[in-house]
């Protein structure tokens, strides 16, 4: 995002690292963006019996601009897909983005015309979070399963090897048709 | 490059950079200034948190007074309706607890009630069942009346309702999860019944968590019953007098607000709603204070006949809670043990080992379902917002032809133009929030 992303690789980059990751999981500012039955789910966190204030992240901006953390809470319509991208859109980077529930991460059982299945086809989702609706207390693992997540993301050049790392296993792979297990 | 007016940029060495300080507010105003007319459309919504979820609002502004108000719905269209086409009956019910998703027993119920008029058995319904469904039906509501408040008040500003709502709402939510397996989008009312009875100690703290209720009501009433803050921005806003509300469609508690003591449970009863003492609440001041009042005193008629209502369970107990036609009713107990709700053991036991009939009967009604007669029926209850009614169609098969809502969000929710047009633009966030739209149930 800035200078850090120039440091030669190094222990200088590493310790960028640490203390990056570690300032950026703890301060976690969620959007205040709710779609369905999820998002009573994701209010319900932040009060008084799950307090979500315990992981200093109990204040929901109302602005995307303000915001680095998207919480797609519910069913997301075809219609309401190119909203949501525009709001990814205006969330300033480092950001991240957590599926909240089935019809978030797959469609769930709305396989029809309206329904986009999974809102990875929008957006680049960092944590899927199954459930319908996931209770509170999922939604708290799931975030804490994001900090470390966060905690341990690599930057600048480290981030580029493992980008190409990832890159030649996936070209080295198997593809899936010749793949053989219990069900072929 | 085009010009972005939120974010121009220029190149430097180092890169494109963008500034974000905001467009060029001279080239704004001549350029309004041009214009003949000075109004200005305000686009409000979808995403935004003072609109009760993806509801768009565009308004038209002069000054702050708003001279036109009009919805923008459909952000939350999940084809639910045509979904239940393609599943059995009994299936549709996972599906409609899903709408009003704040109301999920007020779905399965209309739903239910208008596939046992179809199917010809509303009168074999057992008591127990009936009786159950209108605790679950009161519970639900005093748990959507408390998001109510809780959103309402932060909508206006007010922080503090949501912590007093939802704590009371988390005790509502704890007796559903221990009575259904679930604490939202229960599927537990069920064609012919309900899912699984009771457990056998829940009435006891149904009782005690009434008790408990009645007292914490009391925060969110001291706290907001006669706060100057809370009288200003709700008295004599969104305002929508009887003849307004007959004209649009209105029901629930904006027309009660309106001295109408319409209620679906004492004018039409269903589910043995005629065998319980409450009060139909309402006031006369047809305004978002009226509303919030009507709200709070249907909390405490909900009590009442929750409390009825365990005692009933307690005459009642051990009696059936599915109608007794076996081609009807699920084939098994279920039951909730630690891995979740399921087949009771003994009703495995018996189909897996013991009875090949048996395990054909379940095959048969769990996989293809029962058929249901051909015809039309519909049926309505109360929900927390008004006459949620069901109009289904049957072509005789073990599908639905077409399951058609009348969800009361959605009939309310055209009366926004007649309640924010001439008002100010802070007075829209407070009707909308006296309205109570479900943003779930309006689309559907």
């Amino acid at each position: 995002m800035g200078l850090e992303e120039k440091l030669p690789s190094g222990i200088m980059l590493t310790t960028v690292e640490k203390l990056a990751g570690y300032i950026r999981k703890t301060s976690l500012w969620p959007a205040s963006f709710g779609l369905a039955c999820c998002a009573i789910e994701m209010m319900a966190t932040t009060t008084a019996k799950y307090d979500l204030s315990r992981f200093g992240m109990e204040v929901f901006r109302g602005s995307p601009r303000q915001a680095d953390l998207m919480i797609v809470a519910g069913r997301l319509s075809n219609k309401m897909a190119p909203v949501l991208r525009q709001i990814y859109d205006q969330m300033a980077g480092p950001k991240w983005v957590l599926a909240m529930g089935a019809c978030a991460s797959s469609g769930g059982m709305f396989n029809n015309y309206a329904i986009v299945q999974g809102v990875d086809h929008i957006v680049p989702v960092d944590i899927y979070l199954p459930g319908c609706p996931p209770r509170p207390e999922m939604l708290i693992d799931a975030i804490i399963k994001l900090h470390e997540q966060i905690s341990d993301t690599k930057l600048g050049s480290n981030r580029a090897q493992i980008i190409r790392e990832v890159e030649a296993a996936a070209l080295a792979a198997k593809p899936v048709h010749q793949i053989t297990g219990l069900l072929a | 490059m085009s010009f972005d007016p939120y974010a121009s940029s220029r190149e430097t060495t180092e890169g494109r950079v963008y500034s974000v300080t905001g467009g060029d507010w001279d080239e704004l105003s001549t350029e309004i200034g041009a214009t003949k007319e000075e109004r200005v459309v305000v686009n409000m919504g979808p995403q935004h948190p003072s609109t009760h979820g993806v509801l768009r609002l565009i308004l038209e502004l002069e000054g702050e007074t708003v001279t036109e108000a009009r919805c923008g719905i459909g952000y939350l269209h999940t084809g639910i309706e045509k979904n239940t086409e393609y599943r059995t009956w009994t299936q549709g019910v996972t599906y409609v607890t899903r709408m009003d998703y704040l109301a999920p027993i007020f779905n399965e119920t209309a739903y239910c009630m208008s596939v046992e008029k179809l199917l010809g058995i509303t009168d074999q319904i057992p008591e127990r069942a009936q009786v159950i469904r209108v605790m679950m039906m009161e519970l639900n509501r005093i748990s959507s009346h408390m998001v109510c408040f809780g959103t309402g008040g932060l909508e206006l500003g007010a922080l503090t309702p949501i912590f007093f709502a939802f704590r009371d709402r988390e005790t509502v939510l704890d007796i559903f999860e221990e009575v259904s397996g679930l604490r939202m989008n229960m599927a537990y009312i069920r064609p012919g019944g309900v899912a699984q009875d009771v457990p056998a100690d829940a009435v006891s703290r149904i009782r005690e968590a009434c008790r408990d209720m009645r007292k914490s009501f009391k925060d969110n009433e001291t706290l907001l019953v006669g706060n100057s803050i809370w009288m200003k921005r709700t008295k004599d806003v969104g305002y929508l007098d009887l003849a307004g509300c007959m004209t649009l469609g209105v029901t629930g508690p904006i027309l009660r607000a309106a001295g109408m003591p319409w209620d679906l449970r004492k004018s039409q009863p269903y589910s043995g709603y005629e065998n319980y003492n409450f009060d139909v609440i309402t006031t006369d001041t047809s305004d978002a204070y009226g509303r919030f009042l009507v709200r709070l005193g249907e909390l405490e008629q909900s009590l009442r006949i929750i409390e009825q209502c365990c005692d009933f369970l307690d005459k009642l107990n051990g009696a059936p809670v599915m109608v007794a036609d076996k081609k009807i009713a699920w084939p098994a107990q279920l039951s909730v043990s630690a891995d979740g709700m399921g087949n009771s053991l003994a009703h495995i036991r018996e189909i897996m080992g013991e009875s090949m009939e048996a395990l054909i009967h379940h095959f048969k009604i769990v996989t293809e379902g029962f058929r249901v007669p051909a015809g039309q029926a519909y049926a309505a209850v109360e929900s927390p917002r008004g006459e949620t009614g069901v109009h289904t169609v049957s072509d005789g098969g073990t599908r639905p032809y077409r399951v058609h809502f009348r969800e009361p969000s959605f009939n309310n929710l055209q009366s926004t133009a007649a309640m924010c047009e001439g008002g100010m633009i802070a007075d829209v966030i407070s009707a909308v929030a006296s309205i109570d739209p479900v943003m779930g149930g309006v689309d559907r």
